[in-house]
């Protein structure tokens, strides 16, 4: 792992979230033996590295009325996936989008693409322009609903693993 | 919990971004026109109605040389309880929801190395008695993450 052992300090101290506190990097350092100016240096610098993604706010969409989440997946022919599922994922409606192996037999699908909205109907008609879209080329599809979050958090480091 | 519109702009605002400042919250506030304290107490309501799941720094597994994986198991309806609890209780297991297919428990792994996802799979068969199929990314064509509220 190419992280030193102060950040990964760091990135424990922080897994669970910054705390509503006014000065929230300060409450961290004081976890971690560091002096506030030293974790907030060290965040910037995992940032520029691509190693935090982001600060702030992770949404329920579900609380806030995005309750209909569609997992749509598509079986499409191996020749053609490759060019169409850039324009999948091009779409407005789509927020992640992958080619993933099949698991056969229980599992034939190759392309994933996840649609949000206000309502299961909204999802199914997003997800009937994905299938125009994907035309001939596609041999079979589903769409799997989220019906409950089991569990959201952030990356989890193992205690003192190295 | 009902969100009224100055919840609603700090969810949009507060997404990425947040400062990194000795008073990062105070900075956040005064772009939305906030004082500091009502900021906190917005922020401690939302987080504590669920409304937001996390807040803080969001770290990219992959960037420090670990992995992430797409997972699924076929759980039965009636071992559902336990054995989300059984995989819930693994670290590695950064996601989990419930889905409407024979497949009905996908959850993402993240682990610290590659070959950390293959151990936590077996563990995690091994924890539930279950198959784990692993999803893993072939080839990512878009990641966006915006939510309109």
């Amino acid at each position: 792992m190419s992280i030193s052992a102060q950040d990964r300090t760091l990135i424990e101290a922080c897994q669970g979230g910054l705390p509503f506190v006014p000065e929230p990097y300060a409450a961290i350092a004081e976890k971690t033996g560091m002096d506030e100016a030293e974790v907030i240096d060290r965040l910037a610098a995992l940032k520029e590295r691509g190693i935090v993604r982001r600060i702030g706010i992770a949404p329920n969409h579900y609380k806030l009325g995005m309750t209909a989440n569609g997992m749509t997946v598509w079986d499409v022919c191996d020749d053609a996936v490759q060019e169409l599922g850039p324009l999948v994922g091009a779409m407005e409606a789509v927020t992640h989008c992958y080619i993933r192996p099949r698991a056969l037999p229980i599992w034939p699908y190759n392309l994933f693409a996840m649609v949000h909205g206000a309502s299961r109907d909204e999802v199914e008609a997003k997800r009937a322009v994905i299938a125009e879209l994907l035309g001939d080329a596609c041999r079979a599809s589903d769409i799997l609903y989220s019906t409950a979050i089991l569990k959201k958090t952030g990356l989890r480091l193992k205690k003192g693993a190295s | 919990m009902m969100l009224d519109d100055t919840d609603r702009a700090i969810i949009n605002a507060l997404q990425e971004g947040f400062p990194l400042a000795s008073r990062p919250y105070a900075q956040a506030a005064e772009r939305l026109g906030l004082s500091e304290a009502d900021l906190l107490s917005r922020l401690t309501a939302m987080k504590e109605a669920g409304v937001i799941t996390r807040f803080g720094p969001f770290f990219d597994a992959a960037a420090m040389g670990g992995a992430f994986c797409l997972c699924a198991i076929a759980v039965p309806e009636d071992r559902f309880d336990e054995v989300n609890d059984a995989v819930n209780a693994f670290p590695e297991v950064a996601h989990n929801y419930k889905r409407t297919h024979r497949l009905n428990m996908w959850f993402v792994l993240a682990t610290e190395t590659e070959d950390g996802i293959g151990a936590a799979a077996r563990e995690i068969e091994a924890a539930t008695g279950l198959t784990v199929y692993l999803f893993p990314k072939l080839r990512e064509f878009f990641i966006g993450f915006r939510v309109a509220a």
